[in-house]
């Protein structure tokens, strides 16, 4: 199963900006931020597919994660 | 007096007369400040029926009562006019150092009445107060005035200035002071030129009075403690400065394109604040006492400069907006914006509807004289920023703003704008609170007067679902009374990321020694809203504009993460107006007025 994983701000620091992932079925949000080495509690806001997502929803093929630590601004 | 000085600066620019006046403190009070005491001095002494680039217009600028204290980001000053953009209430506050020079200098509030026969500008050095002849700073750029001025002025004095595009009057002209900091929504620029003034230098030694220093440092150290914790204020506004929401808002698929046309852009992380902060950032500016520094000084390589970077608004405005992904082209456009004294989201967003015009061959060939005006054309955007801030050939009629361009041409339903101010970067389509917010806003479509992004995008102080509408219509008025009352009292709204009324309130009661409390205080920002309300429909706005473009009503963004949706106003308006003790038609009903005060 096929999945991109977006990540910005601090989050690229030592990694890439972008993964393409090739998954085993049943993923879920919470088992890609583990392999990337980043803590749910450091997750400020996180999109599947551009809407509100879940750590724990299952991830179907072709799904795109965004990966937000605490951002903001006006 | 505590954190007032309690004088007022008069100055008729035909009469070339000085007065220094006792400020009214109880009228002060009431309306905290800032933007609230702008508004009611307005009120008092000038008909909202005004044509705003008449001698008759004033300016009020005005300082809050935490300005120059060291609470926080106090150093903030605010220009109260009408606004000869929109016909609204005008009240564009800005940051840097001015504010708090001001204060210091021993003053709350400067009035500048009538017109000057010839260019002139003021200094000011505490007790002296002088009106110059400016002939010779007449016509020249932002830097090259506060240059000379800071040459001619005792060290360390601020400078506020004009640049051509307030001499020419363009209704997109922003006040700028110390250098990059603007004034920048609703033409206050133009105002300004209107009266032949270009410029205020100012130089203070005194200080306001603090009620309770000791409170105070309390009061401090807990604001400057949740400011660093908080992950926006601490870390990513730092990092990244304003540019870090280019990323996300895209993400979300809400971030307007060619005019928003469509609201997903392709290259966004090409003109992002990783991609900034990466390759072009040299280092942070802060304004007066803030810990967070969201300003960036970046490098133009090719023209030798190091210069003010673009905030959010300003990538997208000259970026996707346009269809540009060059960042180097917007920091430019940005750094011509802040010469020429314009407001970049404006500009910005008026290329994009020129573009939409000439793409639908409303705007002929033959009216660019060379130029380009196509979507995606990097130096179409500096280009026509010049040509604005010279007022020449289409950059005049651009200069009027993006509504009386597109209704020039026929087609007014083409600019992206509210009560005629141009939108900023958030497609309400997709963010049902912050739509209701730019169609209520009293300065028209701006998102700084109650910031639904907040909560809607960024979960923060929650997570609310950005399509529904349940709640909506309280958050918006909550957020619209509590910005009310953080830019009147001279802080910056920044601040709000991390700091909730009650800190307001506890640095309010600690510097002025004023009972507030939470709930008071947002009264009082309640109060401030609904003068401004009062304001506008005495101007004669019709409560009817508080709508959004036609376009963003009837058009589903067509894709993206946000494909489908328009935004439902007609479904949220209602209820606003009931919150707010309006009627059915909008307007401010006598009950609610009394019970404030009004
Ligand atoms: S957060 Fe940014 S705009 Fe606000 S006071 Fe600080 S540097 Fe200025």
């Amino acid at each position: 199963m096929r999945i991109t994983v977006k990540l910005f701000a601090t989050f690229r620091d030592g990694r890439q900006k972008i993964y393409d992932m090739d998954l085993p079925e049943v993923t879920t949000v919470q088992n890609i931020i583990s392999s990337l080495g980043i803590e749910k509690s450091e997750v400020a806001i996180l999109l599947i597919n551009g809407r509100d997502g879940d750590f724990d929803k299952e991830l179907v093929e072709g799904d795109t994660v965004s990966l937000f630590p605490p951002v903001g601004g006006g | 007096m505590y954190g007032y000085i309690g004088k007022v600066l008069r100055i008729n620019l035909k009469q070339k007369s000085v007065n220094v006046e006792s400020l009214d403190l109880e009228n002060a009070k009431k309306f905290i400040g800032g933007r609230g005491l702008g508004t009611k001095l307005f009120m008092d002494e000038v008909d909202p029926k005004v044509d705003a680039l008449s001698a008759e217009n004033k300016l009020f600028i005005v300082a809050g009562p935490l300005t120059g204290t060291n609470v926080p980001t106090g150093g903030r000053y605010m220009v109260v006019t009408k606004s000869p953009l929109s016909n609204t209430i005008a009240s564009s506050n800005s940051g840097g150092f001015w504010g708090a020079e001001l204060k210091a200098a021993g003053y709350d509030v400067i009035i500048i009445e009538d017109k000057a026969d010839e260019p002139v500008y003021i200094t000011i050095e505490d007790d002296k107060v002088e009106i110059k002849d400016a002939a010779r700073l007449w016509g020249k750029v932002v830097s090259e005035v506060t240059d000379e001025l800071k040459n001619e002025m005792p060290e360390k004095s601020r400078i506020l200035t004009i640049g051509p595009g307030g001499e020419k009057l363009s209704r997109m002209a922003s006040i700028m002071n110390d250098y990059e900091r603007a004034a920048g929504r609703s033409g206050v620029g133009a105002v300004m030129g209107s009266k032949n003034l270009k410029a205020i230098a100012v130089k203070g030694s005194g200080k306001a009075q603090v009620f309770d220093e000791e409170k105070l440092k309390e009061v401090n150290s807990e604001c400057l403690k949740k400011i660093k914790e908080n992950g926006v204020t601490g870390a990513g506004l730092p990092t990244y400065g304003t540019a870090v929401l280019v990323n996300i808002i895209n993400e979300n698929g809400v971030f307007p394109t060619n005019n928003f046309q469509t609201s997903v852009f392709e290259k966004a992380d090409d003109i992002s604040g990783e991609t900034m902060a990466k390759d072009y950032l040299l280092k942070k500016s802060p304004c007066y006492r803030c810990p967070i520094a969201c300003g960036r000084i970046v490098k133009i390589e090719d023209m030798g400069l190091e210069v003010g970077g673009p905030e959010y608004e300003t990538l997208w405005a000259f970026g996707s907006d346009c269809g540009v992904s060059d960042i180097v082209a917007i920091f430019k456009a940005n750094y011509y914006c802040n010469e020429y004294g314009l407001d970049t989201i404006s500009v910005g967003a008026t290329i994009a509807a020129a573009m939409e015009l000439y793409q639908k061959g409303y705007i002929k060939e033959e009216e660019l004289e060379g130029l380009s005006l196509e979507f995606g054309n990097a130096d179409a955007v500096v280009e026509w920023t010049k040509k604005i801030g010279k007022g020449e050939g289409l950059g005049a009629k651009m200069a009027e703003g993006s509504y009386r361009l597109c209704e020039q041409y026929g087609v007014p339903e083409l600019s992206m704008s509210v009560k005629k101010l141009e939108l900023p970067a958030y497609d309400p389509r997709g963010i049902m609170g912050h739509g209701l917010q730019y169609a209520t806003s009293n300065r028209g479509g701006c998102h700084v007067r109650g910031y639904m992004i907040s909560p809607e995008i960024l979960a923060l102080p929650e997570k609310l679902d950005r399509f529904t509408l349940e709640g909506k219509a309280q958050w918006v008025k909550t957020f619209q009374d509590l910005t009310a009352v953080i830019d009147s009292l001279g802080l910056c709204l920044f601040t709000s990321f991390a700091m909730d009324a009650s800190m307001y309130t506890a640095a309010y009661n600690a510097v002025c020694g004023t009972e507030h409390t939470a709930e008071t205080l947002l009264e009082a920002g309640e109060r401030i809203y609904n003068l401004e309300r009062l304001f506008n429909i005495a101007s004669g706005i019709d409560p009817k504009e508080d709508t959004l473009p036609k376009r963003l009503l009837e058009d589903p963004i067509p894709d993206g993460p946000s494909k489908g949706n328009v935004h439902r106003l007609s479904e949220l308006l209602p209820e606003y107006y009931t919150l707010r003790g309006w009627g059915e038609d909008g307007i401010p009903e006598a009950e609610r007025l009394s019970k404030l005060g009004l």
